[in-house]
């Protein structure tokens, strides 16, 4: 058997079709969610993919958390559903507050795409169990809006309590505060990031590497192992 | 407060003698008088509103249609086309079932007035007329061109473009994989903003804009009508015709790319489901266009309602509901059983959609407005059978002036320190420096399908994941050539982006174009324009890359100075497996470097001139296409049969501009020889068409040199991938970190 990942198409999701190809290059079977779905489709995982979900209009992310199936998501992920958010996903899960802290705009006001150099700080979560913690990879980056800002208790927690799950090397690309990419929940099962892992799974494709691809079998392995 | 009575077509025909503001909105009283003419009687405000804006140059090619018959007339034979010049966008078969539409669009007055919006809705543009045509738009490429690089409104007018150009088409989620930056001070009031977009779809699913089957309903959908947009009419919605309304509004449209991705989705999904019969798309003259055309092209007439289109301003007149160039506005034609599932899944995308008419048995276009028939026109009349002009043209006085101010005869540098020196401030210079600055403001990655991206030679797409089947995109002009002489400068545009092509390994198929003049009042301009046509007409015949649609953009001129004519060609390639793309990057060390091609001592118009002294003269690089066939032959082929690694075609700044690049890209320096019979300082710089460098690795040497033997094709060995410096033997050296710091600084340091 093999697993069954969700991907929720917002009105203005970018790369649903991406992640669901993600999905299908590591071995698992994508299921396309609509955001005016009520249930989840038993799927087994979720991930929110990136995009400007309604325009990001209000603020990213803002809108979208309102979304019919965001209901059951945040019901299940707290009862400890797998749930990925990449880039605008991410913005929606600290919007649903099932991640802290918040995305501001780019230090620098512009858009940036580039080919970023992270570590994988925490090789432990539902998403990120077959990397190495202390692993560089490279992964695309592309937003407006990814400059993660907490405040200093929270920050403080999620160093102490392990939660930054990915860091920015090399060049802070955003201003986020300690150079944090990704974090996750202390459950280790919700993790968000800005950089796109579903863009890095072919060697043709992109910048050419596959140093995204450990996300998708990190949790195929988890789902059909347990 | 007294309202002007309806003007009805009834109202119109019993009162000849009304003054209508025909001159205000653009129309010459010719043009005026013909439109009397062909209806029998004066027009209605709502039929001058849609003859003004159809009849304008920008619509109706009048000035420049003359000329673009050549495409037509001598067009190669292709098996390649599947829909040529005159609808949204041509289409090309790529094979394996699929076919691929592109064209290349201007939007260079309304950036100039507000840079992020004008450009915005560039791309905005473009990309509803791809899906028009039943296709996914899978990439956007933006060719620019500014005033000079220091100049302060450069600074305004730049940042404004290129983040309306991300803002826009990250948002819909288009990967930017190609154009130019170029800055010259011809630019400095006119900034040329062009956009060109490509799309993908199934030969079956190819649609066209025309309203055919009586009974047929009209659709609006995407976004309300406002007042956006509406240059002339304005005038037409102040005094003369209602008087109780606000008459100031914004010429420039307002883009929301938001609502853009729903109507591409919507779009799709309807084609799909097989609803749509007709399609057209609300750019320039908005509804007066849409529904003109769509009847034109039908075999029936067609019947509006416009108080049935929504919007966004209650109080707009059915001149400027018209004349509006709202964004994200679409209009299909479906078969009246089919209409509730289209309105369904319009519904489903939250987009608003509308039945404002239907397809009649008829020859008429008619609009009803308040019960009153405010226009009966003959379609055809307003959307076809416009004014054509056959301008004067005649060669300017000072074209032999310019000619005879031979590049070639200027101070060369006298020591290899000063060779050196040149070089570094050529890749310095804003033209050669790196735009990664600009770049990395566009999303290259979204659909996953991105094999290249600039500043590869060209932007490279994955169609099929299956077979590994692609398309390649390179766009290219050059100005100063084109100023030299406009017939060349076209044929040299159209050979690079052809080589750019090929340099990836993709096959040359199709051409589209976007050609950016001056006013075509002046004869010396129109002669500019008519050269360049001819050229570029002439050399697609003869490269077997036929023009599939493009687009004119004139009046580019402040005053008396008009741009350089500056003809923006677009090549559209085809590769049986994106596998097998051939990077600009070097790839490995010991890998030999080979330069394709001959090299002549050619300065005219080159960047070594413009950056080293400020000149512009002579005349430009001599073109030999049947040389750029073979050449574009020997690429496809080593690339085909690994036996190059890593290639880039030579331009603007010559070898060492190409050697540098690829060096930074991959990271490892060169060791150049200068090849007997030539001086360092021509090796190094001239701008000799039809050359290409290529990296060899070494098992592959004889095996290359062989092909290239027995075609015909100069390939001399000029060095080595190697090290972390460019060295030329006997010249100079300069490392890596210096050249980086060079070429990636200067952007940056002007801009940001």
């Amino acid at each position: 058997m093999t697993a069954r990942i969700g991907v929720v198409t917002f009105p203005g999701s970018l790369d649903d079709r991406d992640t669901q190809r993600a999905i299908r290059i590591a071995g698992a079977e994508p299921v396309a969610l609509w955001h005016k779905d009520k249930d989840l489709k038993q799927v087994d995982a979720v991930v929110l993919c990136g995009g400007f979900s309604y325009g990001d209009y209000l603020r990213a992310g803002a809108i979208a958390r309102f979304s019919p199936v965001m209901e059951p998501l945040i019901e299940q992920a707290k009862a400890g559903l797998p749930v990925l958010g990449i880039c605008n996903g991410f913005q929606i899960l600290t919007e649903a507050h099932l991640l802290p802290g918040a995305m501001l705009g780019n230090d620098h006001l512009h858009f940036i795409c580039r080919d970023q150099r992270l570590r994988v700080e925490n090789a432990e979560t539902s998403w990120t169990s077959d990397y190495r913690a202390g692993q560089e990879i490279h992964i695309p980056l592309k937003n407006m809006d990814g400059r993660y800002v907490a405040d200093g208790y929270t920050l403080d927690k999620l160093e102490a309590e392990g939660r930054v799950a990915f860091r920015y090397l090399g060049l802070n690309p955003n201003g986020s505060l300690n150079d944090i990419a990704g974090i996750t929940n202390e459950a280790g099962n919700v993790v968000g990031l800005m950089p796109h892992p579903e863009h890095a799974v072919e060697p043709l494709i992109g910048t050419g590497r596959t140093d995204g691809l450990p996300f998708f079998t990190s949790i195929l392995k988890k789902l059909v192992n347990a | 407060m007294s309202r002007t009575p309806l003007d009805t077509v009834e109202h119109a025909a019993a009162t000849p003698d009304v003054e209508l503001p025909w001159a205000e909105l653009g129309l010459k009283k010719d043009e005026y008088e013909r439109i009397v003419e062909i209806l029998g009687r004066r027009p209605t405000g709502a039929e001058l509103a849609m003859y003004s804006v159809m009849w304008s140059e920008h619509c109706s090619y009048k000035s420049s249609k003359v000329h673009l018959r050549q495409f037509g007339e001598k067009a190669p034979q292709s098996d390649a086309m599947l829909v040529g010049i005159g609808e949204n966008a041509g289409v090309v078969d790529v094979g394996q079932g699929y076919a691929v539409t592109f064209k290349v669009e201007s939007h260079n007055h309304p950036s100039y007035v507000e840079p992020y919006q004008g450009a915005a809705t560039g791309v905005g543009g473009i990309v509803r007329d791809i899906i028009a045509m039943g296709a996914r738009p899978v990439a956007v490429v933006d060719p620019l061109r500014f005033g000079a690089a220091d100049h302060p409104d450069t600074k305004r007018v730049l940042p404004g473009v290129v983040a309306g150009i991300g803002g826009y088409g990250n948002c819909l989620g288009l990967p930017n994989i190609g154009g130019e930056v170029v800055f010259d001070a011809c630019y400095q009031g006119n900034p040329l903003v062009n956009a060109g977009a490509i799309g993908v779809m199934r030969h079956e699913d190819i649609h066209l804009a025309k309203a055919s089957g009586a009974g047929n309903k009209v659709i609006l959908y995407g976004a309300r009508t406002g007042g956006d947009g509406i240059g002339g009419a304005s005038i037409l919605a102040s005094e003369t015709f209602d008087d109780a309304k606000p008459s100031k509004r914004p010429a420039v449209q307002v883009g929301d790319p938001f609502q853009e991705k729903l109507l591409i989705e919507c779009t799709l999904e309807a084609f799909r489901e097989k609803l749509v019969v007709g399609i057209q798309d609300l750019g320039a003259a908005g509804l007066s266009c849409a529904t003109s055309e769509l009847a034109s092209n039908g075999s029936g007439g067609m019947r509006v309602t416009l108080d049935d289109v929504p919007l966004r301003d209650s109080t707009l007149s059915p001149e400027e509901i018209l004349m509006s160039e709202s964004q994200e506005r679409m209009c299909a034609v479906v078969e009246p059983e089919k209409v509730d599932r289209f309105l369904e899944i319009c519904d489903k995308w939250d987009v608003i959609a509308t039945v404002i008419g239907e397809v009649t048995d008829g020859d008429r276009l008619e609009i009803y407005w308040h019960g009153g028939k405010i226009v009966d026109v003959d379609p055809r009349t307003v959307a076809h059978e416009g004014p054509v002009y056959e301008r004067p043209y005649a060669r300017p006085d000072w074209q032999d002036a310019l000619q005879a101010d031979d590049a070639n005869a200027l101070p060369r540098p006298a020591t290899s320190e000063e060779l050196k020196d040149q070089v570094l401030k050529l890749v310095a210079s804003p033209n050669q420096a790196s735009k990664k600055w600009i770049t990395s403001q566009y999303d290259h990655f979204v659909q996953g399908n991105t094999v290249l991206a600039q500043p590869e030679d060209s932007g490279m797409i994955r169609v099929d994941e299956e077979t590994g089947l692609g398309v390649a995109i390179a766009t290219d002009g050059n100005g100063r050539y084109a100023k030299l002489d406009p017939y060349t400068g076209a044929q040299l545009a159209l050979a690079e982006a052809y080589r750019n092509v090929a340099t990836t390994g993709a096959r040359p198929l199709a051409v589209s174009d976007c050609l950016n003049f001056g006013s075509p009042e002046d004869p010396a301009v129109m002669w500019q324009f008519a050269e360049a046509v001819r050229g570029l007409a002439d050399g697609c015949l003869q490269l077997g890359t036929p023009v599939t649609g493009g687009n004119v953009s004139l009046y580019n001129q402040t005053g008396e100075a008009a741009i350089h004519p500056t003809p923006v060609v677009a090549v559209l390639g085809v590769i049986d497996d994106v596998a097998r793309r051939t990077p600009v990057a070097f790839q490995e060390e010991g890998q030999l470097l080979y330069l394709l091609g001959d090299t002549r001592e050619e300065f005219g118009g080159s960047a070594w001139s413009q950056v080293v002294h400020d000149h512009l003269g002579g005349l430009p690089p001599q073109v030999d296409l049947e040389r750029e066939r073979l050449l574009a032959e020997i690429l496809i082929s080593a690339s085909r049969d690994g036996m190059i690694d890593s290639a880039h075609d030579l331009s603007d700044g010559g070898l060492v501009q190409a050697v540098v690049e690829s060096a930074l890209l991959g990271g490892v320096g060169a060791r150049l020889v200068v090849p007997d019979g030539l001086d360092a300082f021509t090796f190094l710089l001239s701008e000799s068409a039809g050359r290409a460098i290529v990296a060899v690795p070494r098992s592959e040497e004889v095996r290359f040199n062989d092909m290239c033997g027995a075609r015909g094709l100069p390939a001399t060995r000029i060095g080595v991938v190697d090290g972390d410096a460019v060295e030329v033997q006997g010249e100079f050296s300069l490392s890596l970190a210096e050249l980086r710091e060079a070429h990636e600084g200067t952007i940056p340091a002007l801009l940001a």
